[in-house]
């Protein structure tokens, strides 16, 4: 994996001000504000219509917002949005890449929209980092589960992104391969300093990962601090309680 | 961090990187693909044979089709242009949609004018697949060398191919705003103006008010300068320019409601959601 760190500069990676979503009568994102420093992992989780999906769609652009500002690498979005998409990336499972092609020409066509100078030694230093080896010829749709998501890894990694966000990262992986990935995932942190946002619904993933989590629920933020700061908080051993007591309604005042 | 290039600056600067990584990116698709290139050449090559022989048949008659010989074909072919020209921009754009991979194309830097110019490469690609073996079937069988046309061509096939990147964007930007379920409008709406351009007759056939609104289409001047140059041997530069004109305007107002329609995609969420 590349090891150069990322120069760090002053702004925050991620600023959200006041940020509203309307579809129609739902509010799928209702005010929400929040900063993500340079350099941290935060998590935001919640269940499942949180407003997860749509508050990182705005991050990147795909989807405007009805109110409020977004700002990514001290550059706003949507309106800036080609001063920023250059040096970020993302990897979702609600997208895929060419079934028909390679790993290798998928690779490839990548790295050319990102205007990567050493195609073959990025694609070579990927498939090593990822164990891509044996598939990288073979078709994107012909992949498990698994391959198919170090290879969506590999491609949000091509650019070295200074800003990497995950939608599940590690959803539908056996639990053996979902660790392999948080372990590449934390490498890149570490030996890059880039900063990564992560919507999970799995908590162990979030508390090894994170050191900062985002409770949303109903468009709004429930909760925002360090994954032990919430744990004391709300007087839970794991994550995992502290999701339940969020997602029922269960608020500060009613837990033991 | 891995080094990478600079792109151009400025809002409206073009990237080649991005564009010929677009193109390298369906050109790798269409060779993993043969039904998708006997598809491009299949039906081209029926048509012309249908309405060739179609052709030999009604000019055994004296009359019109004995002077204007050659008149079906061209306008099956210039048709060919038209419509393959479209299909051409609108599949390579519906690619993106089946295999889930728009939102990987709107998160990266590619610019939606790079996107665009990439779809009307692969158009021209496309089109060269599926109309050179037609040209070249329509000599070996009916004698008639389309390349024949020299100049004419050239201005015919410019004006077609504009045309068709109008209706292209139009119903990819349909597609892209509403979803898959408008895919049908990007096989069928350039089949709207078949009966309006009169590709297989003169204009004087339709009902006047008719005429007006045949009149306001690119492709009527051409397939008006087509006949024209069959039958009387008359190049019609009057024609080609005013075909020009029209198609400016049209290019502008193609590209305004994509652009409106991406917009309003994105502020009702289409781009994550890109199903039916």
């Amino acid at each position: 994996m590349n090891t150069t760190p990322i120069a760090l500069t002053p702004g925050p990676a991620i600023e959200i001000d006041h940020l509203v979503k309307i579809y129609k009568a739902s509010r799928a994102v209702d005010d929400i504000s929040f900063r993500i420093p340079r350099g941290s992992v935060a998590g935001l989780l919640g269940g499942n219509g949180a407003g997860k999906t749509t508050t990182i769609a705005m991050i990147m652009g795909l989807v405007r917002p009805t109110s409020g500002r977004v700002r990514v690498l001290d550059h706003a979005m949507p309106a800036e949005s080609e001063s920023v998409l250059g040096r970020i990336n993302f990897e979702s499972p609600y997208v895929d890449m060419p079934s028909r092609l390679t790993v290798r020409q998928n690779l490839s066509v990548f790295a050319g929209l990102y205007a990567v100078d050493d195609v073959r030694g990025r694609i070579a230093a990927l498939a090593a980092e990822f164990d891509l080896g044996d598939f990288l010829d073979r078709p994107s749709g012909k992949l498990s589960s698994g391959q198919k998501t170090r290879v969506a890894l590999a491609k949000a990694l091509i650019n070295s992104p200074e800003l990497l966000l995950l939608d599940e990262p590690t959803a539908s992986l056996d639990p053996d391969t979902a660790d392999w990935i948080r372990a590449r995932l934390e490498t890149y942190r570490k030996t890059t300093g880039a900063t990564i946002l992560l919507a999970s619904h799995n908590m162990l993933e979030v508390e090894r990962l994170c050191d900062r989590v985002i409770f949303m629920k109903r468009g709004r933020i429930e909760d925002d601090d360090s994954p032990e700061a919430i744990m004391r908080r709300y007087k839970r051993e794991t994550l995992e309680d502290v999701f339940l007591d969020v997602a029922r309604g269960r608020g500060l005042a009613a837990t033991p | 961090m891995t080094a990478t290039r600079r792109s151009p600056g400025g809002r409206f600067a073009i990237a080649p990187h991005r564009v010929g990584a677009m193109v390298l990116r369906h050109w790798y698709l269409l060779t993993s693909s043969w039904p998708r290139l006997l598809e491009l050449v299949y039906w081209p090559a029926l048509q012309l044979i249908t309405w060739g022989f179609s052709q030999n048949y009604i000019s055994q008659n004296a009359g019109f089709f004995a002077r204007a010989g050659g008149t079906f074909i061209g306008a099956v072919i210039l048709w060919d242009i038209l419509f393959r020209g479209q299909l051409g921009f609108s599949m390579s754009f519906l690619e993106e949609m089946w295999s889930r991979n728009l939102g990987n194309l709107m998160m990266s830097p590619l610019k939606v004018s790079e996107f665009v110019i990439s779809l009307m490469v692969m158009s021209l690609i496309r089109l060269a697949i599926g109309v050179v073996p037609m040209t070249l079937l329509a000599v070996v069988f009916f004698g008639f060398n389309l390349y024949g046309l020299g100049f004419a061509l050239v201005a015919f096939f410019c004006n077609l191919i504009f045309t068709s990147w109008s209706v292209g964007l139009i119903s990819s930007g349909l597609v892209l705003r509403n979803g898959l379920g408008a895919e049908g409008l990007a096989w069928t709406l350039m089949f709207g103006l078949l009966p309006l351009t009169c590709v297989y007759y003169p204009v004087t056939v339709l009902p006047g008010w008719l005429q007006i609104v045949a009149w306001c289409l690119p492709p009527t001047y051409v397939f008006e300068g087509m006949r024209a140059l069959l039958g009387d041997h008359a190049f019609r530069a009057d024609l080609m320019v005013e075909a020009l004109a029209l198609n400016v305007l049209f290019l502008t107002v193609s590209i305004a409601v994509f652009a409106a329609l991406l917009r309003s995609a994105r502020i009702h969420g289409s781009l994550v959601q890109t199903g039916e």
